[in-house]
């Protein structure tokens, strides 16, 4: 199997799958990229070499279909299956109907993808690698058990949907009274985003900072390519990035980073993936979240610092390679931030804004991903992320200033978008002096808390 | 043709030393425009002109185009339903849901008591579920639009018979 992809079919739209038609652009990998109906006429589907229907518009019937994708990619003749992120990145049953076919899945071993995507497991994996976790347990269906659970975990308790990430499926309830509801509309959400409505809690620990460290295997051996600072949330989802996480001690880094390779080496990772933490920093404390087994929105920061692909690691490790990095060629250089431009209203409780792009000017000189041009249409049937632009620069000051003139570079027209913001979170002090923790965000941006 | 960010960087450094302020390059592929910025810096707007590539002989015919989507929804009406009801609207286009998860009952049935904050609906936009309040007190007179359907913004989902003042 030692041999190069000829034709990869990408399971995916939006941002990542323009990002990921050009990695394999660049290495003379041909792209044929899955569409919905909605998609038909995106970017992404005129930069791939070749487009393929797989369902109407609705994720449900084409981007999170495993048999629409599979039959595409045995139509498209495809060696492999991009998955990028959310959708079915992370879903076994992908993976395993993947290899029935004979095409590879460019992601997890199978055993990983179920070890990883059911949250609790992947809890019981972190603990007996010696990570340390929060206190939390499964919702049993009809729920009958939860209150008893979250009376157990002490209020507010966090619901989390077991197939999730990425934010989606989550609810944090602060009474019992409240309890019940919550879960309900979780596990609506986590099924219509994962199609998989299992729910569980977590003690819910307001005051922390979101770090995540960023691991590659090969099955046998795992490195990390350093670390990430995803704090700046609103509802779990992530809106500005950076790496490193800024204002770690020694002490701190290294353990979370080494507490990421430990899982990573219990789960005999293949791939990229992802670590994520809550992080303590007053008392140098953290807490295992979950794994993220796919490339994250977030991977070009890591990019900028290291002077890596990933999804070219990625493939590389996907084509049967040994990982072409030991740690000691791991060299990290400066700072990167990315901010993800979003078609909602930050001014009316983020309201998404989905319509006809009519301008899209971005800044020139720094890093863009975006899968929007003046004419793109945004569906409202999946997640607003309009681009990411990404700044890097000596350190974190350099960065910030780079990222800041960039934005005031960037127009975009059509729908309504989260650019102001940004300019605004990227002027704060707070934000500027550096390891900001996840409740930053609805503290200083008056209106998150008003819808909720 | 898509030209990376290395590419834009490389020529930036040539139009840095130009005398120009605007390159707009068009291609039958593609159209690069690169802006001075007033504060400073350069703009940048690309369009893909080339169409999509079917593969050719598989899978159905692809729809239309971009923007095509939405286009067997429900037009958005503000027309007035019988005499003395009170529409119930979609506060966002995406997907309406009568019940707040797959297989339970729904939130509400027609002839269902009412008052304002009951959530009688969730439509979904962009993975978010938005709940849909009554708003008015009184009984559900007519549910419009049918489980899962898309609807678009301002659409009547709802009739509500309002109690008498």
């Amino acid at each position: 199997m030692n041999h190069g992809f000829r034709r990869v079919l990408i399971a995916n739209r939006g941002e990542i799958a323009a990002r990921v038609i050009r990695t394999c652009r660049r290495l003379g990998i041909e792209t044929v990229l899955a569409v919905s109906d909605a998609d038909a006429g995106s970017r992404p589907a005129r930069l791939a070499d070749a487009t393929i229907r797989v369902g109407p518009a609705a994720a449900t019937a084409s981007y999170l279909n495993v048999d629409a994708v599979v039959a595409a990619a045995v139509s498209a003749k495809a060696d492999a299956v991009h998955p990028g992120y959310g959708f079915l990145s992370e879903n076994p049953r992908l993976a395993r109907a993947c290899a029935a076919a004979g095409i590879i899945f460019i992601g997890p071993a199978v055993d990983t993808l179920e070890a990883t995507g059911d949250k609790l497991a992947a809890r019981e994996h972190a603990v007996a690698a010696g990570l340390p976790v929060l206190p939390g347990g499964h919702v049993l269906p009809g729920s009958a058990n939860a209150t008893e659970l979250a009376r157990r975990i002490g209020f507010p308790v966090l619901v989390k949907a077991a197939g999730g990430g990425g934010g989606r499926g989550l609810r944090v309830v602060r009474e019992a009274a409240d309890l019940a509801h919550a879960v309900a509309v979780a596990s609506a959400e986590a099924a219509a985003a994962f199609g998989d409505a299992r729910v569980y809690l977590e003690r819910y620990v307001s005051r922390g900072r979101h770090v995540e460290v960023q691991l590659l295997g090969d099955g046998e051996h795992v490195i990390h390519l350093g670390d990430r600072d995803c704090s700046v949330q609103r509802r779990y989802q992530k809106l500005i990035e950076e790496a490193p996480a800024p204002l770690l001690s020694d002490p701190l880094r290294d353990g979370l980073r080494a507490a990421a390779v430990a899982l990573g080496e219990r789960l005999r990772y293949r791939g990229a993936g992802t670590v994520e933490f809550l992080a303590d920093t007053g008392s140098d404390a953290f807490y295992f979240l979950e794994v993220n087994a796919r490339i994250q929105v977030e991977h070009p920061v890591t990019e900028a610092i290291t002077g890596l692909d990933l999804v070219e690691e990625q493939i590389a490790i996907a084509e049967g390679r040994p990982l072409r990095l030991a740690q000691h060629d791991v060299t990290f250089t400066g700072h990167a931030i990315e901010c993800r431009v979003n078609a909602e209203d930050p001014d009316h409780g983020f309201l998404p804004s989905p319509g006809t792009i009519t301008t899209a000017v971005f800044p020139a000189g720094v890093r863009v991903d975006t899968h929007v041009q003046a004419g793109s249409s945004v569906p409202p049937h999946y997640d607003s992320l309009l681009a990411k632009l990404v700044a890097h620069g000596a350190d974190r000051d350099q960065a910030l200033i780079r990222l800041r003139e960039a934005l005031d570079r960037c127009e975009i027209g059509g729908v309504t978008t989260n650019l102001r913001m940004h300019r605004a979170l990227l002027a704060d002090g707070e934000f500027e002096r550096g390891g900001v923790d996840t409740g930053y965000l609805e503290r200083v941006w008056v209106g998150v808390v008003a819808r909720g | 043709m898509d030209l990376t960010n290395e590419d834009v960087a490389d020529i930036l450094a040539v139009l840095d030393s130009l005398p120009y302020d605007e390159l707009d390059l068009q291609t039958p592929r593609f159209r690069l425009t690169l802006r001075r910025a007033p504060g400073g810096g350069w703009t940048e707007s690309s369009q893909i002109l080339s169409e999509p590539a079917g593969l050719t002989g598989v899978g159905a015919p692809l729809a239309p185009a971009d923007g095509a989507n939405g286009a067997s929804a429900p037009t958005a009406s503000s027309a007035p339903g019988a005499a003395g009801l009170v529409a119930v609207t979609a506060p966002l286009p995406g997907t309406f849901y009568r019940a707040p998860r797959p297989g339970a009952a729904p939130f509400v049935e027609v002839g269902d008591e009412v008052h304002e904050d009951t959530v009688v609906a969730i439509v979904e936009t962009m993975k978010l579920m938005n709940s849909v309040h009554a708003g008015t007190r009184g009984r559900v007179a007519e549910i419009c639009v049918r489980n899962a359907e898309p609807t678009v913004q301002g659409v009547t989902l709802m009739w509500i018979a309002p109690d008498p003042a």
